[in-house]
């Protein structure tokens, strides 16, 4: 199960990774929310978040249990991705507005020098 | 109870979400924020005060105990940072209320000041390295936020890649924890450092380490700095003053924490790279501030030199050096946010960015030119002023540990600082008046104070080393012996 | 921008109900069990954003007359709300209680003060959900 996740999520990185490096503005806010889809699941099996066991209550349970912090860090991290990839978006749309294109290399650099 | 060290964070955060329902009253706004900053500054002090008598003061969060439950710690050297922090935020914040416009002012941008300074005194306080995360992300989205307000072209394509750059690296912020989670099993940065000592820092350990390095490095502009001149000259100059004197801070505090408290046994591999990396940056930042004539880029450089030099002190890593680092950061914040607020002001009266295009600014704006002459001399580490004497004590540890190529490095740069401002100093501020005395833009006395204000800052912190010294000395102090920390947090006494 | 379409319209009047009446199954949900704000929020969101898709925004919006900024405001002063208020208590900063309670009709209940920072958390999450949402369809 751990190799497997592993592999799943070195797919996704690769995926962000093709995506970040891409042209497209859209696609780049793509290739991050994917990127921390990739950590998420990293955390997950790094913390022994898919061992099998019950929940980590006192008097519950047969002696294993999984440890909760690692879904609980997983949660915040979630959040908090999410909110970043709605302020991307809200910024990609309005520098479209603004700009009238999403191709990177069209918002390139400042004019000085 | 220690309830009161959550404070720095709460009460931003709390106005911040009053001050949306507020939304019509901008005077309210403005002097809400305002107080914010200063109560905050009063609760520093005390803070600090108490840290002297009763050492190291910690609040776990919902009572849960470390290392179970998340915390708040409050060590001299996070307070003090709450502290400086503070104050130049309100001084900032002076200069907000007549620069950057009422446009602006609607879209929420004291609630989002207000949210940016809760996650950097989060970032200060926070004893566990998830929550550590947590609020440099509430800091980063607040300073998304800020860096787009106005809405120009040029800001939103420059923020598109502050945004990119921020993400990628709290990514690997993330990887770094799951790696450590998954290798000793906990997050309390007290009991990681024992469960680091235990082990003795094994090279898997130091590769991690190494990953946590890159992702400060980015946040901080530790040679990883390519992104920051285009992100620091596009937003209001309050804001920039801020992200300047602020931002870069927060990555410095995180890399000398991270690197005191946890990754300290293999000094010959991390603390050797932070050197080099230190090394170059002051090069690469040097090679910058003198290239450009842009007023704004080479600002922007000079904060690069700055981080350079403060964590050449992280890499000696002796008590002097440390001490040095801090008396360094203290200065650096209140100055480079001096630096920024002069930068935006002398562009907006002269209506020019690039210094070739100014002159005889002295004439029309007296007080103006010798304000930047003053943190001119401050940056360049001349006595009195307050820059001298984190030099000297950087200096100092970096005889006694033998590093030349980085003393030498540090002193070059200095060098290099003095030659850029003294550019613009000559360009911009002697010579002939460009400006008639039709065209003269009255100078505001909104602009004028905020930067008299804190270029007094920096003679009263150059002056009064004596009446801060005992602070650092216990700061530098913590940071040189982790089992005070680890003691204070696991209670082991 | 309106779409004529019967089968959505009649098809999503009875489907709001039912996904909002899973948003408040999962909230409560949340305490012991799979749910909770965030998701209870998000779902509750959902609900709305189809209410949006299938009927214009200026409709929906004369239907629901509130600034959805400042529900996500509200509900953040909530949630943090509810972690200061234990300082009055002198008990650590984001300390929880909970009690039992026998109440008419549920008989012995469980009350927490955390579900006050859930529901904080919740009006923050349909409020940015549907801020986000406005802002970009604003001017399509």
């Amino acid at each position: 199960m751990e190799t497997l996740i592993t592999i799943l999520a070195g797919v996704l990185v690769t995926v962000a990774t093709y995506l970040i490096l891409s042209r497209s503005l859209i696609r780049v806010i793509l290739g991050t929310a994917i990127l921390s889809h990739a950590a998420h699941l990293l955390i997950m099996t790094m913390g022994g978040g898919l061992k099998i066991g019950s929940v980590p209550i006192l008097g519950e349970g047969n002696g294993t249990f999984v440890d909760a912090l690692p879904q609980a860090l997983i949660l915040t991290s979630i959040v908090i991705s999410f909110a970043v990839t709605a302020v991307a978006l809200v910024l990609a749309y309005r520098t479209y507005q603004e700009t009238g294109t999403d191709k990177l290399d069209e918002l390139r650099g400042m004019k000085h020098e | 109870m220690n309830n009161v060290l959550v404070m720095p964070m709460i009460i931003p955060v709390i106005a911040g979400i009053l001050l949306i329902f507020l939304r019509p009253y901008i005077k309210l706004q403005r002097w809400v924020s305002f107080l914010v900053m200063i109560v905050n500054a009063g609760i520093a002090v005390y803070l600090l005060n108490r840290i002297q008598t009763e050492g190291i003061l910690r609040l776990d969060f919902g009572g849960w105990e470390p290392p179970y439950g998340i915390l708040f710690v409050a060590d001299s050297f996070s307070v003090i940072l709450v502290l400086t922090t503070s104050i130049v935020t309100a001084i900032c914040l002076l200069y907000a209320f007549s620069s950057v416009g009422k446009a602006i002012e609607n879209m929420y941008f004291y609630s989002f000041v207000n949210f940016l300074i809760a996650g950097v005194n989060g970032s200060f306080l926070t004893g566990d390295l998830f929550n550590l995360y947590v609020c440099f992300e509430i800091m980063l989205l607040a300073s998304y936020v800020l860096i787009t307000l106005g809405g120009r072209k040029a800001q939103l394509s420059e923020s598109v890649k502050y945004v990119v750059i921020n993400v990628v690296s709290s990514w690997v912020f993330l990887i770094a924890i799951a790696y450590l989670y998954g290798t000793v099993g906990t997050l309390n940065l007290a009991h990681l450092s024992e469960r680091i000592a235990e082990s003795g820092q094994t090279p898997l350990l130091t590769v991690i380490s190494i990953v946590f390095l890159t992702v400060f490095a980015l946040k901080a502009g530790l040679l990883l700095y390519f992104w920051l001149p285009g992100a620091y000259s596009v937003p209001a100059t309050a804001v920039a003053a801020l992200f300047g004197a602020l931002l870069t801070k927060v990555g410095i505090y995180a890399m000398i924490r991270i690197f005191t408290l946890l990754f300290y046994h293999e000094p010959s591999v991390t603390h050797t790279l932070i050197g080099i990396l230190a090394g170059l940056t002051l090069i690469g930042g040097s090679i910058g501030a003198i290239a450009y004539k842009d007023i704004r880029q080479i600002v922007a450089y000079n904060v690069i030199i700055a981080v350079g030099f403060i964590l050449v002190g992280l890499a000696i890593g002796t008590q002097a050096a440390l001490e040095g680092s801090i008396y360094y950061l203290i200065h650096d914040m209140i100055v480079k946010a001096l630096l920024f607020l002069l930068a935006g002001t002398m562009i907006v009266v002269t209506g020019e960015t690039r210094i070739d295009h100014m002159s005889g600014l002295i004439r029309n704006y007296p007080s103006l030119g010798w304000i930047f002459f003053i943190v001119m001399l401050s940056l360049a580490g001349i006595p009195p002023f307050s820059g001298f004497i984190g030099k000297v004590l950087i200096g100092q540890g970096a005889i006694e540990t033998g590093s030349y190529i980085l003393l030498a490095l540090a002193f070059i740069s200095s060098m290099f600082v003095l030659y850029s401002l003294l550019r613009i100093f000559l360009n911009s501020f002697w010579g002939e008046t460009i400006i008639s005395k039709e065209d003269k833009v009255p100078m505001k006395k909104g602009w004028i104070i905020p930067c008299m204000l804190l270029s007094g800052g920096t003679i009263v912190l150059g002056l009064g080393v004596e009446a801060i010294a005992p602070y650092v000395l216990d700061a530098a102090n913590t940071l040189m012996n982790p089992q005070l920390y680890i003691d204070a947090v696991l209670n082991r006494n | 921008m309106k779409i004529n379409n019967v089968i959505l319209r009649t098809v999503s009047k009875v489907v709001v109900f039912i996904i909002l009446t899973l948003a408040i199954y999962l909230f409560l949900s949340g305490h012991h069990s799979p749910g909770g704000g965030f998701i209870g929020g998000l779902v509750m969101a959902s609900a709305l954003v189809l209410l949006f898709i299938v009927y214009d925004i200026e409709t929906v919006q004369k239907a629901i007359p509130v600034d959805f900024k400042k529900i996500a405001a509200f509900g953040a002063l909530l949630a943090v709300g509810t972690a200061f208020g234990s300082i009055f208590f002198d008990v650590p900063f984001l300390t929880q209680s909970f009690a039992y309670f026998d109440l008419p009709f549920f008989g012995k209940t469980e009350l927490t003060t955390v579900t006050i920072f859930e529901a904080g958390v919740a009006l923050v999450v349909v409020g940015v959900v549907v801020t986000i949402i406005l802002s970009i369809s604003e001017d399509v």
